[in-house]
């Protein structure tokens, strides 16, 4: 939820609970097929971009033709006109082959930076959550301001500051700025969720005279997987997608693979629309399998206040 | 606590580095972009001059600037409803117990998951304005179920174009308010309805004065997320159409400033949004901070 439900118990894995059944149906069919006529048209149209991607993807550029564009391919991947001739899979290698330095990249970036941003945000979320400290209210709106402004309001003196400092043009500058500017998401995202679990364990080790860092390894961590599975999904994700960062900080030859397919994408004329569309596929893959996979997490992280950029 | 160090000493130790982070990265950039917006650095030669508000007084009144303004109320506007349309309607008629209903809801929000460069590419194919026989992407379609007339060169139309970038951004997120409103409709206590239709309300009255005022807060939080995530457009733009004039807004303006070196329009440009934005953010994180005190 948004932020201001996040005095309610657990976003954290929390898919959205299902409706009980209200009331006995009385069997008015004719509603509830159009009902699902409606769903399953939307269903369509939401798909439809999907469609365009795969089908283009696969149409070798002398296949291309605009009466033909939103149809199959005449020819399929493995049929090719001449022997050796070009087919539908030579824009997926052109793709790949384009793309695949900077994915290598980008996995350097991402899984880094969720797991970091995961770790310092569980810390800050466990003592905001469970450990009375006056004006907690205040520093808790402090960190999560960083959350809701608007990037461009530090782009340029970031941008200054990095030639100043000379940090390169890669990922090893964005994966700085991705844990820095993560920082509040992750901290909302986990003390919503401590807020959520029953701690009588953590209490117990305070009585006993526990200090707070060792509470937090022993009791604390080991009960946060859930709220790990969130985090590390939800900026995984965010990092992967980044685009803003990356045009500021980092260039193509060091870059995220956001960047990798904008140039080859801007690139395209009408007649090799088939190789950017077959990398905004491949560049797609790995969040898309996440959110298949994982999807119930990924609701979680979107539920617990998040604004993508 | 005998003392009052062992309660505040640690977690402030603990938090102290995030705090540190964010008071240099978050506010301190804040206010060095401020201070940058009110000199004269326009170049690479650092040396520079105060001269107070000159920028913004000049970014104001500047036709480009403006131009961009109206490009992204134009886009704010059918954005919001366009999301806030689909997402109510769809989680409206996956509220009462649909079949499947966990299929439909994955699929209306994967478009989340997507980037906009990677979801770009197809939008920038499907919204092509080429018409005719030369018609490909929506005006094809159009063409070929006989709605000729309504092709259009979408992004490229002067005043309305806009609008059309607006459809990749509706695409994206109206799962997302439809997760929130999901949410929300679950929220709504089935005794409440029961009671309402024990009392005889009708379907209407049930959603006027029950539904709707349960509602609301939620419709408001999605009000403020969207405008949010609207203010700041720039990947969409940028992938769809490049930072080009026709479909410019303050942050692809902003890019344009940025990378030809004028330190001070870029910076002047960043603060307007952040004024912009600070009228969705602050009352909310009032409102948070309150409900928070209220719940401790």
């Amino acid at each position: 939820m948004t932020v201001t439900e996040k005095t309610r118990p657990a976003p954290a894995p929390a898919p959205l609970p299902l409706s009980p059944a209200l009331r006995p149906r009385r069997g008015f069919s004719l509603g509830r097929t159009l009902k699902y006529t409606i769903l399953i048209v939307f269903v369509f149209i939401v798909m439809i971009p999907v469609y365009v991607l795969i089908v283009t993807s696969l149409k070798p550029p002398a296949d291309v033709n605009p009466a033909t564009s939103w149809g199959l391919p005449v020819r399929w991947p493995w049929q090719s006109e001449t022997p050796g001739g070009a087919t539908g899979f030579d824009n997926w290698s052109a793709a790949y082959t384009a793309l695949a330095p900077s994915i290598g990249r980008t996995f350097m970036l991402a899984i880094p930076a969720a797991l970091i941003s995961a770790l310092l945000g569980s810390m800050n979320g466990f003592v905001l959550s469970r450990w009375r400290f006056p004006h907690a209210n205040l520093v808790f709106t402090f960190i999560l301001f960083g959350m809701f402004i608007p990037y461009q309001a530090v782009m340029t003196p970031l941008v200054q500051m990095k030639s100043t400092l000379g940090l390169p043009s890669d990922i090893s500058t964005l994966l700085l700025v991705h844990v820095i500017y993560g920082l509040p998401i992750c901290t909302l995202i986990f003390r919503n969720y401590y807020v959520s679990i029953p701690m009588e364990l953590m209490e117990a080790s305070r009585v006993d005279g526990a200090g707070m860092m060792r509470t937090y390894w022993s009791i604390v961590l080991p009960l946060s997987l859930p709220g790990f599975v969130v985090t590390i999904i939800w900026q995984f994700t965010n990092a992967w997608n980044d685009f803003l960062f990356a045009m500021f900080l980092s260039d193509t030859a060091g870059g995220p693979v956001s960047l990798a397919l904008n140039n080859l994408a801007q690139g395209a004329q009408l007649a090799n629309y088939g190789t950017a569309m077959a990398g905004a596929l491949i560049a797609s893959l790995p969040t898309l399998l996440v959110y298949i996979i994982l999807g119930k997490y990924f609701i979680g992280g979107l539920m617990s206040g998040s604004v993508k950029s | 606590m005998r003392k009052g160090v062992r309660n505040w000493g640690p977690p402030l130790l603990l938090l102290s580095p995030t705090i540190i982070i964010l008071g240099i990265f978050v506010y301190g950039l804040i206010a060095a972009n401020v201070r940058v917006s009110l000199t004269n650095r326009t170049s690479l030669v650092p040396a520079t001059e105060f001269v107070g508000l000159d920028n913004y007084i000049a970014l104001l009144a500047e036709d480009r600037f403006l131009h961009s303004l109206a490009n992204l109320a134009v886009f704010t506007v059918v954005f919001i409803a366009g999301t806030m349309l689909f997402g109510f309607l769809w989680a409206w008629m996956l509220d009462k117990g649909v079949s499947a209903e966990g299929i439909f809801r994955s699929v209306y929000l994967f478009p989340m998951a997507v980037s906009f460069v990677a979801s770009g590419v197809v939008w920038r194919w499907l919204l092509n304005s080429a018409e005719g026989d030369r018609a490909s992407g929506l005006n094809r379609i159009l063409e070929t179920f006989g709605l000729g007339f309504l092709q259009n060169s979408w992004w490229n139309e002067p005043t309305w174009g806009m609008a059309a970038i607006a459809l990749p951004a509706i695409w994206q997120l109206s799962g997302y308010v439809m997760a929130l409103f999901l949410a929300g409709f679950r929220g709504i206590p089935d005794e409440l309805r029961e009671a309402a239709r024990m009392d005889g309300a009708s379907e209407w009255k049930l959603y006027r004065f029950v539904i709707f005022p349960q509602l609301s807060p939620i419709a408001l939080s999605a009000l403020i997320i969207v405008s949010h995530m609207s203010l700041k457009v720039f990947d969409l733009i940028m992938s769809v159409t490049g930072s080009i004039y026709v479909t410019e807004v303050p942050a692809t303006y902003m890019w344009v400033t940025l990378t030809s070196n004028d330190y001070a329009k870029s910076a002047t440009i960043a603060t307007v949004l952040l004024v912009l934005a600070s009228v969705f953010i602050i009352p909310y994180l009032i409102q948070t901070a309150r409900s928070e005190k209220a719940n401790r």
